[in-house]
């Protein structure tokens, strides 16, 4: 900005003045899922004081860290024009294939720190391969990504569902309890899956804002020939997107699995619309070219705030969550898309 | 008095754009509006137009004062814009296109054979073969603008603005609109035409308005005006010689890229051609000849079926673009908006993007790209009147100086330029081709694909021309001239074409 004054000076006070009105509407941009969570907890506070206990707090947290950790994965394949649909069904698919690895590795290891590395790093390896099969059969196939994505998600879905004989897969008692701490342990009085989330944000926050990968996500979300005039591997950096979603899915399932220590064909039913919806609530925009990982953070808290207080309340009925939801979701966009307008000229 | 503005002022924000302008339209004349990029045309005829609100000042139409609230209003009164960038329903047919909006019913139906009809009626008129079924997506730039031509013409139009008309029409298609605009100036309609070629404006323009920096700075019949009075008043100062002289090309000065046999299926047939160390190659030929398409091939862009690239005598094999910038070929590419710029992302990002790598050590450094812009800044001289935060806020002028910044961040050695002053004023044209008579001194090479004879003839040291996807011949010195080129172009003269040439 500071070039505006060296080269002109007459339209000095000018310019300045439309980078105060500018700088006043970026702010609302970026501020306004932060101040929304703020109002919800002031909401959450004002319904039942018990809101603000450390124990509430720190459960609502680490239960949202799972779709947080997916929806950053989701910023970078929607910053960058795409979409996976497939992420719910590939949480189930990875968390029943990581079972009846463990299941079946405890006669040659023992239940013990092997075996549980073992499933760790199949789910690592299951969602950088599924991911990449959507980057591909996208780009290559040259089919949108919402197409192929509806597709795979339905073969995840189906394929845990054989896999656990349409009834439930359930991980062997003794390597649940070596592996339990996953999601029940905690550090510094924080809850490990707490932890991995802010890991997997600072993580993203800096690939998306300080990389190449980034930068090109962002160029490639807003024109895709701009991109491939600009010499970026447009397949390349897309595919990218998906395998890193596909890891961010592997690490949610990595600490979902201990808490429940089972999986069927009914685990992370909706979470891909619960991930894209905190991606939109955090200012991302659905089109593509513009991200925001703090956004996204803040908008997967927030919906899991908002059921936690309708838990904490007997004024709604905790059904009409959905509904609650939903309502937050339209009025964030609404309320990003007045600003926009604002902003432009 | 058909149309006259008065005193009309508008400002974005805090920045005037528009300063007690006026301007007179008569029946049945042709007048045309000139002035460099920014100087505030555009928002002139968007406020005629109906499509925005001027800060103070009025628009007076029949006589009685006229406060548009929307273009529909304007276009009630018969004052209908045709618009720079297209504005057409892709997927729509040219019938259904040319009546969006405002479809002839018969009860609650649509009335499909009377719109046929009609359209059909119009583009008769404007001598064009669209069939008015066909889907716009399926035709070419020039048959689209001659789509939105009938669209004006079907309304009852009185005023019609015309925003850079040809900047994508060939030849033909623009004598095809340049009689069209003779009839309707017959019939009364009074014309406002935006254009920066002033040969364009000699031939057709009755009166004449210029614009500099929002002021109005002229404004009289085009009789006695000479082109180079018109050049002077919009910039401001004399232009002396346009296009600068070519560097001197010594004898013995090396090849440093060649293209052989180059084949890309159903585009380009058989062309070859070599480029040497400080030299301006020019591509001529009519739009459609595959002269983008066989620099695109080249640089690996586009999947080629036969021929081989040599660098600096070597075979190189280019399979992406980012195989070309290795190898310090920077490529400009005509559609700036569509495929130069990321027309939301900020000024510096777009810069930065072709060469990222330099500014990641690993994380991106973002002082030394904010280094980089500014010194683009000063080196390209782009100027940011307004508080411009992206690419698309810019004037045109100024996005082809952002261009050409991205694209000379590779410090290339080959520069392949395509159309370099597309819809760009005097002043930058002048400035570009400066630009480039400084690359050959330094040791670049440029290729220059334009459908722009003068700037072929005034910068190239040869000139290879195109027919129907064959390079039918490379011109050299006294050659070099208008006649020989449209011999080469049309197919007339130098290598088989075995398809008939059309445009």
């Amino acid at each position: 900005m500071s070039s505006v004054m060296a080269n002109n000076k007459t339209t000095n006070k000018a310019a300045n003045q439309m980078i105060k009105q500018k700088g006043f509407a970026i702010d609302l941009k970026t501020w306004g899922p932060f101040v929304a969570l703020v109002v919800l907890a002031l909401l959450g506070v004002l319904i039942n004081p018990a809101f603000l206990g450390l124990d509430n707090l720190s459960n609502m947290l680490t239960r949202s860290a799972f779709i947080g950790i997916i929806a950053i994965g989701a910023t970078f394949v929607i910053t960058a024009g795409g979409l996976d649909l497939s992420v719910g069904a590939m949480a189930a698919f990875i968390a029943g294939v990581m079972i009846i690895l463990m299941n079946s590795l405890v006669e040659q290891f023992g239940a013990g720190l092997t075996t549980v590395l073992f499933g760790v790093g199949a789910s690592l390896l299951l969602g950088l391969c599924a991911g990449f099969i959507n980057g591909m059969v996208t780009t290559k196939g040259k089919i949108e990504a919402f197409i192929v994505t509806l597709g795979t998600m339905g073969i995840y879905r189906s394929l845990v569902t054989y896999l656990a004989d349409g009834g439930t897969l359930t991980l062997d008692w003794a390597v649940r309890d070596i592996y339990r701490p996953m999601y029940y342990g905690s550090f510094l009085g924080i809850t490990i899956p707490v932890w991995v989330f802010l890991f997997v944000a600072i993580v993203g926050y800096i690939l998306l804002n300080y990389t190449r990968f980034g930068r090109y996500c962002f160029a490639i979300g807003s024109n895709e020939k701009v991109a491939e005039y600009s010499a970026i591997h447009v397949d390349r950096i897309k595919t990218m997107t998906y395998m890193l979603q596909g890891v961010c899915v592997a690490l949610a399932t990595i600490i979902y699995v201990p808490r429940l220590g089972s999986a069927s064909g009914a685990t992370g039913v909706l979470w891909e619309l619960e991930a894209i919806a905190a991606v939109i609530i955090g200012g991302t925009m659905l089109k593509g070219g513009h991200g925001r990982i703090w956004g996204t953070v803040v908008g997967a808290i927030m919906l899991t705030m908002i059921g936690n207080i309708l838990n904490l309340t007997d004024a709604i009925s905790n059904y009409l969550n959905g509904t609650v939801q939903g309502i937050i979701i339209i009025v964030a966009v609404y309320l990003q898309r007045a600003s926009w307008r604002k902003a432009a000229p | 008095m058909l149309l006259s503005a008065r005193k009309l002022c508008r400002s974005f924000g805090e920045n005037q754009v528009l300063f007690d302008v006026d301007l007179d339209l008569q029946v049945g004349e042709v007048h045309a509006l000139l002035g460099e990029n920014g100087a505030g045309k555009s928002t002139l005829v968007k406020i005629l137009a109906g499509y925005l609100r001027p800060t103070s000042g009025e628009v007076v139409v029949d006589g009685s004062q006229r406060h548009y609230r929307s273009s529909g209003e304007a276009e009630a009164d018969g004052v209908v814009m045709i618009h720079q960038e297209l504005a057409l329903a892709e997927q729509l047919s040219v019938e259904e296109n040319i009546f969006l909006g405002r479809e002839l019913r018969r009860g609650m139906f649509l009335d499909r054979r009377a719109m046929r009809q009609q359209s059909r009626e119009a583009l008769a008129e404007l001598e064009t073969d669209v069939d008015p079924r066909a889907r716009v997506k399926d035709l070419s730039t020039s048959d689209q603008q001659m789509v939105e031509i009938a669209k004006a013409i079907t309304r009852d139009v009185r005023v019609l603005v015309m925003d850079e008309p040809t900047a994508t029409l060939t030849e033909n298609e623009v004598s095809v609109l340049f009689a069209l605009i003779d009839r309707l100036r017959q019939r009364g309609v009074a014309i406002l035409y935006i254009s920066h070629k002033l040969r364009e404006i000699e031939q057709i323009a009755d009166r004449v308005t210029v614009l500099r920096d929002g002021h109005l700075v002229d404004s009289g019949p085009m009789a006695g005006r000479s082109k180079e009075e018109l050049a002077r008043l919009m910039v401001g100062r004399e232009i002396t010689e346009m296009y600068p002289p070519r560097t001197h090309l010594p004898s013995d000065a090396p090849v440093v890229l060649e293209a052989r046999d180059m084949v890309v299926p159903g585009v380009v047939k058989q062309a070859s051609f070599t480029l040497r160390q400080g030299e301006v190659l020019g591509f001529g030929g009519i739009v459609g000849a595959g002269r983008t398409a066989l620099i695109e091939a080249v640089l690996g862009l586009r999947s080629k079926s036969a021929g081989q690239v040599l660098r600096n005598g070597q075979p190189v094999v280019l399979r992406h673009l980012r195989d070309a910038v290795h190898q310090r070929i920077a490529y400009l590419t005509e559609d700036r908006k569509g495929k130069g710029l990321v027309l939301n992302m900020d000024l510096r990002s777009n810069v930065t993007l072709l060469n990222l790598r330099a500014h990641c050590h690993p994380l991106i450094d973002r002082r030394r790209e904010e280094q980089a812009f500014q010194q683009a800044i000063q080196r390209f001289d782009i100027r940011l009147r307004t508080a411009a935060r992206t690419a698309a806020e810019l004037s045109g002028g100024n996005q082809q100086k952002l261009l050409l910044a991205k694209v000379m961040s590779i410090a290339p050695e080959v520069v392949i330029i395509n159309e370099p002053t597309r819809g760009i004023d005097v002043g930058t044209k002048h400035q570009i081709y400066h630009f480039i008579h400084e690359l050959t001194e330094a040791g670049c090479s440029v290729i220059l694909i334009s459908s722009e004879m003068g700037e072929l003839i005034g910068l190239s040291h040869r000139v290879a021309v195109m027919c129907a996807g064959v390079l039918t011949g490379v011109l050299e010195g006294e050659q070099i001239n208008e006649h020989e080129i449209m011999q080469y172009a049309s197919g007339i003269k130098g290598a088989e074409v075995d398809e008939q040439c059309h445009g």
